[in-house]
């Protein structure tokens, strides 16, 4: 341990630890931007300056390591007026409009800029402009970008792909596409990250809610809404809801007080994808032959556009099973309209969701299989279901709970975890085991697929075979697991990969609390809905066994086929 | 009283020189990194704040120029724009009433086409600047983690910092006593007094780490590479493929290995002992070396071909080039390359009571000089047609000769030899010069108009550069073009499958740097053509950097012995710097492979 002296007080800080770190554990609060530990400890935005004495100028305590009997001071006058002047040197730069930004009292600068009591600044505002195609599904606002670097980092060293970058030199060096490409044109996965982990509204996902609202507004379209699994994590985070009254039964009730006319639970897609992707995997596990071994998940639209672009020799592999976003649209306009007696035509199909990379998904012009446009017409983030539920000044905590609506509105505890990392395998293997031998396992059999963080490979047996299953949630995690696969470090049959670090619960959709990681205690929240779930098995969700009997038939079937599975080549 | 007064400087004018005359070296640190666009503007409104305001290109002129350069890098550029300021930039050059106008738009006439693409990319509102996070390293053509390796010695680590050297670079002890460092120039520590000694400072971590040995080779590929010279290119390429896993042979024409480290650089300046210490690591890691084994002609290389699976030829610029002048070839004239590979190989030569006159300004004819002082020469006079402030040689290497009492004559062109009747050489003939106009970016010298002078001269050492014995490549059909073998920036040869060229052969006499990088180059390509990827996890852990980095202070520069002692002996010359230099020079270290873009990304580049 080192030992130094922080304000007056003793504070200890192991071996090669910073100043940051120290002050932390004595209980000293310095403030910071960019840091973003183990990811981007690059000292560019200055706040977290300290006085060392000794030292003629301050030093970043983000990335200054402590050494023995240092003497710190966090809030001396050199340390206020040099916060203070690089914060107001950031809002010379910064579009200062912040009543009609998307992070508007969720923005670190802005947090940073009041607890620093900046009230004018002294040098001429010019925040540079805005060059960026708003249709994407990822927004980048320049004039926004204090250039913390943190999108760059994180892309680069928890995702690996490498987007983003610090462009040219000088006064107009600046964040943007790596080489000074296009987003479109660039490997970008979608997943979001950069933008839940952006301090400011630099970037953002595309916000579709006003055609919501136009939809549900016209008479003559019938709105069918479907939540995704690790939405019911999140939904209330901003909402000023806690975690007891943010149920999932609220959440259907919010959703439906916005006026949607049917709410639907994207679990029961999940669990169709079970029955798909499990019987896919069964039939390919029983032809090794036939098919690229092993066998991916295709679930995660950001995990299938890195495959594409980082590893094409591997698209074969991806199940041909769609994502259960897409099942569900394409089922919603086909036997749910049937059984209804809705034209399909007229059916507006809004999913929402924690993902920004299923909005590209639902634009996919491969994905048109009901027959009347796009399968999945609308796609929501959690943050844009927070901010309709604002919008329509929907006081949630006064709900009553509701459910959700019928038919397709059930789930079982198997989607559920669909949201969160080694959930798709767990629900995946409870099936398989059932589809091989006729009788459930023990709903927690295969607990040992579930992971944290970083990559797992293990055997286990199904139904009396050995099935070798990988799983790994974050892009970086998957290139390093992929790589292991290609040069055979790795065997394995069954590989689950979900683009975000902890799966859909930590998704580039979800509410961004800053600095904060909370995808493991969302995932959690999975967990126990699993287990606290009457149904915990795929295929015993009564209404996909009525699916199958009154409209697909067999999983795999000609039905099927053409309504549940895709080739993502043509894509 | 008159008015006239003395003139003083103020404390203000003093402060003025004092950032003038620290102004060019600060904008010599970091360079390569910046946009040249918005450097070209910045230099441009430097050169404007000069004006004095009577002319109107100048005066008006310049303003416009930066104008039309920050619309440009605003991204709001067009192509009438770009031409505009060609066309801006001619008027000011030529309707200038003085230099101020003219030359800071001639400066720009220049950038214009240096960086044509750079210009047009802001067009398209793109920068292709591309900052290099730590200069020093970025400057050295084998990338060694220069802070990595001083911030190592600076704890003591010493065998650690031999180690994180070699990861890049195979040669520290050759490095350390004669690298002509590159490095230095790049150094950001010139933004505060003086570039790091970063050569002394290698030099002296190498002399306190001992015998280091080399890693371990990861396992065997099963595929053989056949080098073809063992100096610093293929002996660099040889380290790494074999660590690869590869399997290397060396074939080496001359006695020994080493190449012109050995049979170029004269012991006093590299001594047998330092290069032996790399050599003998490099083949510790199984390296075969295979001496006195020349490729004669075409059918013995297309034999290598197909007994390896690639070849690198790395055969270095071994021949020496003839001035051209009447009595060239008689007794008594011999090349610098001759000269140092007789002394190389272990050979004597008396030149006592001698007159000696070497031909030439570059280091071989400063080694040649020297070396000729050292066989006990009466006199050396190193005659050269330029100035001293336009040889080639390194300015130590020029002012250690003339401490050595050895003469440098200047402006002077050889015309002719003069013999005796038996042939033997008396003098040279040379022509007085006077330095004119530049060319090529070089003032060049012509007759002045004086008459020819004879210096007397028993022997004449030539040493105006070096040729390659590219023959029996050249018959094996691969592409030659005046003696140089032909390979592209990957070392490939273009149409030869497999066989790959690096170092002196391919680009002309160089430096010992520029030949590892050849090698580490050749080494990745071949490694790549053998159809593997292999990364070499060769990287060191490195101390974290002080929070404090000391203020302006004097660089800490080597001595050598006195020049009466050293003279006449072929001892190494230069003392190394002291434990106290040494401690003060790390602690100059800027550190910027924590600091600044460092600490962002590629502070470290672990993997080549």
């Amino acid at each position: 341990m080192v030992t130094l002296t922080i304000d007056g007080r003793t504070a200890k800080v192991p071996e090669g630890g910073t100043i940051l770190e120290a002050a932390r554990a004595a209980g000293i609060a310095i403030p910071t931007l960019c840091y973003l530990k183990d990811v981007n400890e690059a000292g560019a935005c200055r706040v977290c300056l300290v006085e060392v004495e000794g030292c003629d100028s301050l030093c970043a305590s983000c990335n200054t390591v402590a050494t023995e009997g240092m003497t710190v001071h966090t809030n001396s006058r050199a340390v206020r007026l040099a916060r203070r002047d690089v914060v107001e040197m950031m809002l010379s730069r910064h579009d200062c409009h912040c009543p009609t930004c998307h992070r508007s009292g969720n923005c670190a600068l802005q947090t940073l800029a009041a607890d620093l009591n900046i009230f004018d600044l002294p040098y001429e505002h010019k925040a540079p402009e805005n060059r960026w195609n708003r249709d994407f599904p990822l927004i980048r606002e320049e004039s926004k970008c204090i250039g913390c670097l943190r999108c760059v980092s994180l892309c680069d060293k928890v995702q690996s792909l490498n987007v983003w970058d610090l462009l040219g030199t000088g006064s107009r060096a600046r964040v943007g596409v790596r080489g000074g490409g296009s987003i479109e044109s660039s490997d970008c996965s979608l997943c979001g990250q950069c933008i839940t982990h952006c301090p400011t509204g630099a970037l953002h996902a595309r916000d579709d809610t006003m055609q919501v609202f136009d939809a549900i507004e016209d008479e003559n379209t019938v709105t069918v809404a479907q939540i995704a699994p690790a939405v019911r994590t999140a939904w209330a985070e901003q909402l000023g809801l806690s975690g007891e009254k943010a149920t999932e039964g609220r959440m259907v009730a919010a959703v439906k007080a916005l006026g949607f006319d049917y709410v639907l639970d994207t679990e029961y897609s999940a669990d169709l994808t079970i029955m798909e992707e499990g019987s896919e995997f069964l039939h390919r596990f029983t032809h090794k032959g036939d098919y690229a071994w092993p066998m991916f998940t295709s679930c995660c639209p950001g995990w299938v556009r890195f495959v594409k672009s980082q590893f094409p020799e591997f698209t074969g592999n991806l199940s041909t099973a769609k994502s259960p976003q897409q099942m569900f649209g394409a089922i919603i306009k086909t036997y749910f309209a049937k059984r209804l007696g809705l034209e399909p035509e007229k059916i507006k199909v809004v999913s929402i969701m924690p993902c920004v990379a299923k909005k590209y998904e639902a634009g996919v012009e491969a994905l048109r299989d009901a027959g009347c446009g796009q399968d999945v017409d609308v796609v929501l983030t959690t943050r844009e279901l927070s901010r309709m539920l604002r919008v329509a000044h929907i006081d949630v905590a006064s709900l009553p709970e509701a459910e959700f609506d019928k038919p397709l509105g059930e789930g079982t505890g198997a989607g559920a975890i669909f949201g969160t990392t080694g959930g798709v395998m767990e629900a995946a293997l409870r099936s398989a085991h059932y589809l091989l031998t006729g009788q459930n396992p023990d709903p927690d059999a295969f607990r040992a697929v579930r992971i944290e963080s970083g990559w797992k490979v293990l055997e286990t047996e199904v139904g009396g075979a050995a099935v070798r299953v990988a799983v790994s949630s974050g892009l970086g995690n998957a290139r390093q697991l992929l790589e292991a696969i290609r040069n055979g470090q790795v065997q394995a049959d069954f590989v689950e990969i979900m683009a975000c670090p902890g799966g859909c619960a930590g998704g580039g959709g979800q509410p961004i609390a800053f600095n904060e990681e909370r995808a493991a205690q969302r995932g959690g929240v999975l967990r126990t809905l699993d287990e606290n779930c009457a149904l915990r098995f795929s295929h015993e969700n009564p209404d996909i066994q009525k699916t199958y009997q009154e409209f697909l038939g067999e999983p795999l079937g000609e039905t099927a086929h053409h309504l549940l599975h895709t080739d993502v080549t043509k894509w | 009283m008159r008015n006239l007064e003395i003139q003083t400087a103020t404390a203000a004018v003093e402060d003025v020189r004092a950032m003038c005359a620290s102004l060019g070296r600060r904008l010599a640190s970091d360079t390569g990194n910046v946009c040249p666009v918005e450097f070209m503007a910045a230099v441009l409104r430097m050169f404007h704040s000069r004006s004095c305001g009577k002319c109107v290109p100048c005066r008006i002129g310049l303003g416009t120029l930066v104008e039309l350069l920050e619309k440009i890098l605003d991204g709001k550029g067009t192509k009438a724009d770009l031409a505009q300021v060609e066309k801006t930039c001619k008027t000011v050059a030529m309707a200038s009433d003085c230099a101020i106008g003219s030359e800071a738009a001639r400066a720009l006439q220049v950038m214009l086409p240096a960086f044509r693409e750079e210009f047009e990319a802001h067009l398209d509102g793109r920068c292709t600047a591309s900052f290099q996070p730590v200069p020093c390293a970025g400057g050295c053509p084998a990338h060694v983690d220069i802070p990595g390796y001083i911030a190592l010695t600076q704890a003591g680590s010493y065998a650690d910092a031999v180690r994180l050297i070699r990861k890049d670079n195979p040669f520290p002890s050759v490095c350390g006593l004669i690298c002509e460092h590159p490095c230095e120039e790049h150094c950001r520590r010139q933004m505060v007094d003086d570039a790091i000694n970063i050569r002394g400072l290698k030099r002296f971590a190498v002399e306190r780490a001992g015998v280091v040995p080399p890693p371990a080779p990861l396992p065997a590929t099963g595929k053989k590479v056949a080098v073809i010279g063992a100096g610093p290119a293929g002996l660099t390429a040889a380290y790494f493929l074999t660590l690869m896993g590869h399997s290397v042979t060396v074939l080496e024409k001359r006695r020994k290995a080493g190449g012109m480290l050995r049979y170029g650089i004269p012991c006093y300046r590299l001594p047998d002992e330092d290069l032996d210490r790399d050599i003998d690591a490099i083949l510790a890691t199984g390296v075969t070396l295979k001496t006195e084994t020349p490729i004669e002609d075409g059918d013995a290389f297309q034999r290598l071909r197909t007994e390896y699976d690639s070849v690198f030829i790395a055969i270095g610029a071994h021949t020496d080039k003839k001035l051209g002048m009447p009595n060239e070839d008689k007794k008594g004239v011999m090349s610098a390359v001759e000269l140092l590979r007789h002394i190389g190989d272990g050979g004597t030569l008396d030149l006592t009571g001698k007159q000696v006159v070497v031909v030439g300004g570059g280091n071989v004819a400063m080694d040649a000089t020297r070396t000729a002082k050292r066989l006990g020469a009466e006199s050396v006079k190193c005659v050269y047609r330029r100035r001293v402030e336009d040889m080639t040689a390194l300015p130590e290497e020029v002012e250690s000769a003339a401490a050595e009492d050895c003469e440098i004559m200047t402006l002077m062109a050889p015309v002719r030899v003069e013999v005796d009747e038996d042939e033997n050489v008396t003098g040279l003939w040379v022509q007085p010069q006077i330095i004119g106009g530049v060319q090529r970016g070089r003032p060049a010298p012509r007759n002045a108009d004086k008459p020819e002078v004879l210096v007397p001269a028993d022997i004449i050492i030539v040493a105006i550069g070096q040729a390659v014995e590219s023959d029996p490549f050249e018959a094996a059909g691969l592409p030659v073009k005046r003696s140089l073998l032909t390979a592209d920036m990957a070392c490939q040869v273009p149409g030869q499958k497999g066989v790959f060229v690096g170092g002196d052969c391919q680009y002309g006499p160089a430096t010992v740097i520029r030949s590892i990088e050849a090698g580490k180059v050749a080494a990745a390509n071949i490694d790549h053509y053998l159809g593997y990827d292999t990364q070499l996890d060769l990287a060191v852990d490195v101390p974290p950097a002080a929070f404090q980095i000391s203020g302006p202070c004097g660089r800490a520069t080597m001595t050598e012995e006195a020049s009466r002692v050293r003279r006449s002996s072929f001892a190494l010359a230069e003392r190394g710097l002291s434990e106290e230099e040494a401690a003060q020079e790390c602690s100059r270290c800027l550190r910027c492979d924590h600091f600044g873009r460092g600490a962002f990304r590629n502070g470290r580049v672990e993997k080549w």
